[in-house]
């Protein structure tokens, strides 16, 4: 059987919690070996999503496959191939380094279970520790661990729900280093997060808000999907700065970043009208820079919001 | 700083204490539920006092007196007559505990009686539990005046009552409290920990997170709920055996039965009361709650399920909810086996019932449980 071209590939993928509708229409592809971003702000789906493609809950409606599984019917069999983090840290924290492992490996009936465990506990680098109660590690370790236990069986697909929340930067470096390791090594890569870096570190991304995806493609795609201007504005900042330039026409969308503003908007003429005669006569200084990745994505989350909350 | 509490902070305290037990609905619940439920129960469900207690008769010697002295029986409130039956069917009654009291008139009895001569009559009482027994047999001995005199011939009125009753309290002559508490007991210490201490076993998973890495492997709902279920088995087997030897040589409660069968009933029951942890465990949202509702089950369990007070001593809408307990039947059971020794062929119907409640409540925890992972 030839190998299936996408290793996530779901239609129409629709979930209630009682009367709310959490996932409305996921259509979603992922190859194979790819790292793959999910992003959008808080309580928009992005577990829901992960948990309806792992097979952890059923769809209401839709259809699609996880590792040429069906998403619906074969569940346990994807389960089997498939690595879970949760968002919370998940293993129990009264048993040991070394028990957790253990119970985890008997969970999907590994045959040579004690050799995986010593093996993920070397690599790991907790073989010293491996009689530590779990409870007592730090954040960054206990991610670590979670993400060893995650690849105890050796699954062809990981899904990461916000692994790096909480952990500080140097770990978090590391742990992107060990992801692209593994899709270098063959392991496709969900993964959700709220940092603009992260994203940036994956192959392609997707962004969800209210329950709808919303745009996907590479970093690149997204940026010129929102067919944005950004100048940046320097120099002798002052404070209400970035309010009085809000009220620009054409300006969608000002962010700070440090002692730096950007001001984008769509229509590149009428913004690049008020910007110069706003600047004209001040200390401030304007250049036309790309659009970032975050400035993408704000835009678009104050597009949804104006197109859903209202 | 403040030296006295300031009252709007002290005010901001109380009205969020007052805003989260509203919104803790199980817990509000038991604030009004609990002394309505102990109100109902201890109000009308108890009676230290019981009436209308099965009773049989066995009849001997059939003559007028005799008929009179039952329907004295039936209309004093104190027993109900099931039928007249013969000396076999009436042990085998009380062995099953279908009859609390057997009464037995003699051959010859209407003739000794007339001629004054103080004929005995043998009364059977199930003195497994010597509360439940004890307002009857005081009654009996009034009947004995006020049935017999105004019938018999002037000069024989007797001052002490014509009939000498002749009480044999079965199975627990002596009508020591500790045989029917201990055995009691038993049944009353696993439904407590056996239901709490699984209750909490699954709620604690939840509560920590750690139940969607569980669900996250693809072990099965059978196999979580079963592989939780064996270790408290094994820790119910332990205090059975623990109770037991204290009720042998602490309290020197008598073992007339099969403890292999004893055994037999104390797994049946321990699976009853696992089965109802683990669904309380999967409805209740944190462990808290699954204390909340063990306590709920557990109260009615202690009074109406024949452990503090008599069953029969209780109105119908209250025994039938004691039948539906399985401390109920365990409790006629164990004190069946321990004290009665009857053997398994008596047991039946007692064990049906509690193997309904426990496959009607592994039904709905299955079902809950499936629930959950949607």
């Amino acid at each position: 059987m030839a190998a299936p071209p996408f290793t996530i590939d779901v239609t129409g993928l629709n979930k209630h919690f009682g009367d709310k509708h959490v996932v409305k229409d996921l259509t979603l592809q992922v190859r194979a070996g790819e790292i793959f971003g999910f992003l959008g702000p808080n309580g928009s789906g992005k577990t829901t999503s992960i948990r309806l493609i792992c097979g952890l809950l059923t769809p209401d409606s839709g259809q699609g496959t996880c590792l040429g599984l069906d998403v619906r019917s074969e569940s346990a069999a994807i389960k089997r191939q498939v690595g879970y983090m949760t968002q919370r840290f998940s293993l129990w924290e009264d048993l040991t380094i070394a028990e957790n492992l253990d119970f985890v490996a008997r969970m999907f009936g590994m045959a040579n279970r004690r050799a995986a465990v010593d093996q993920a506990l070397a690599d790991l680098g907790l073989t010293s520790r491996r009689d530590q109660v779990a409870g007592t590690l730090s954040g960054g370790w206990k991610q670590r661990l979670a993400l060893a236990s995650c690849l105890l069986h050796r699954p062809r697909l990981l899904l990461l729900d916000e692994p790096t929340a909480g952990v500080d930067p140097k770990a978090r470096r590391d742990f992107w280093e060990e992801i692209h390791r593994l899709s270098a090594a063959g392991i496709t890569v969900l993964v959700s997060t709220h940092y603009m870096d992260e994203a940036e570190r994956c192959h392609r991304l997707a962004y969800i808000a209210y329950g709808r995806l919303l745009a996907a493609g590479t970093a690149d795609d997204i940026v010129a999907s929102q067919r944005l201007h950004t100048w940046e504005i320097g120099g002798d900042g002052q404070p209400g700065l970035a309010e009085e330039l809000r009220r620009l026409p054409g300006a969608d969308l000002v962010a700070s970043f440090g002692t730096t503003l950007h001001v984008s908007g769509r229509d590149r003429g009428l913004l690049e009208a008020g910007l110069r005669a706003y600047v004209h006569g001040t200390a401030l200084r304007m250049r036309s820079v790309p659009p970032s990745l975050e400035d993408a994505f704000i835009h678009l989350m104050q597009g949804t919001r104006d197109q859903f909350e209202a | 700083m403040h030296r006295f509490p300031a009252l709007s902070r002290w005010l901001g305290i109380l009205i969020k204490e007052f805003i989260q037990l509203k919104r803790d609905r199980l817990t509000f619940g038991m604030i009004v539920g609990i002394p309505i439920i102990q109100l109902m129960l201890f109000g009308f469900a108890i009676n230290s006092d019981p009436r209308h207690m099965p009773a049989a008769v066995v009849m001997a010697d059939p003559g007028p007196f005799a008929r009179a002295y039952v329907a004295a029986m039936a209309n004093s409130d104190y027993f109900r007559i099931v039928g007249s039956v013969d000396e076999r069917e009436a042990d085998d009654l009380l062995d099953r505990g279908e009859v609390q009291f057997v009464v037995t008139f003699p051959p010859g009895f209407h003739r000794e009686l007339l001629r004054g001569n103080t004929p005995a009559l043998l009364v059977e009482a199930d003195a497994t539990d010597p509360m439940a027994t004890g307002g009857a047999i005081s009654v009996l001995n009034h009947l004995g005046l006020e049935v017999f005199a105004p019938d018999l011939p002037g000069l024989q009125r007797p001052a002490t009552p014509p009939v000498e009753l002749r009480i044999h309290r079965r199975y627990n002559p002596e009508g020591v409290t500790a045989y029917n508490v201990v055995p009691g007991l038993l049944g009353v210490i696993l439904t407590m920990t056996m239901v709490l201490m699984t209750g909490l076993a699954m709620t604690r998973e939840r509560e920590r997170g750690t139940f969607e890495n569980l669900l996250a492997t693809p072990a099965t709902p059978l196999e979580i709920i079963t592989g939780k279920i064996v270790p408290y088995i094994l820790i119910g087997l332990i205090q059975v055996t623990l109770i037991l030897l204290a009720a042998r040589f602490v309290f020197a409660v008598p073992m007339h039965g099969n403890l292999a069968l004893l055994y037999g009933v104390v797994l049946l029951f321990i699976c009853a009361n696992l089965t109802l942890g683990i669904t309380f465990s999967s409805i209740a949202r944190n462990q808290l709650q699954a204390m909340q509702m063990t306590f709920f089950f557990f109260l009615p369990s202690m009074l109406l399920s024949g452990f503090m007070f008599p069953f029969r001593g209780m109105p119908d809408w209250a025994q039938v909810i004691g039948n539906v307990l399985p401390l109920t039947h365990f409790l006629v059971l164990v004190r069946g086996i321990l004290l009665k020794g009857n053997g398994a062929d008596l047991l039946w119907g007692h064990v049906w019932p509690i193997v309904l409640f426990t496959v009607a409540v592994l039904a709905l925890g299955l079902k809950t449980f499936r629930r959950t992972l949607d």
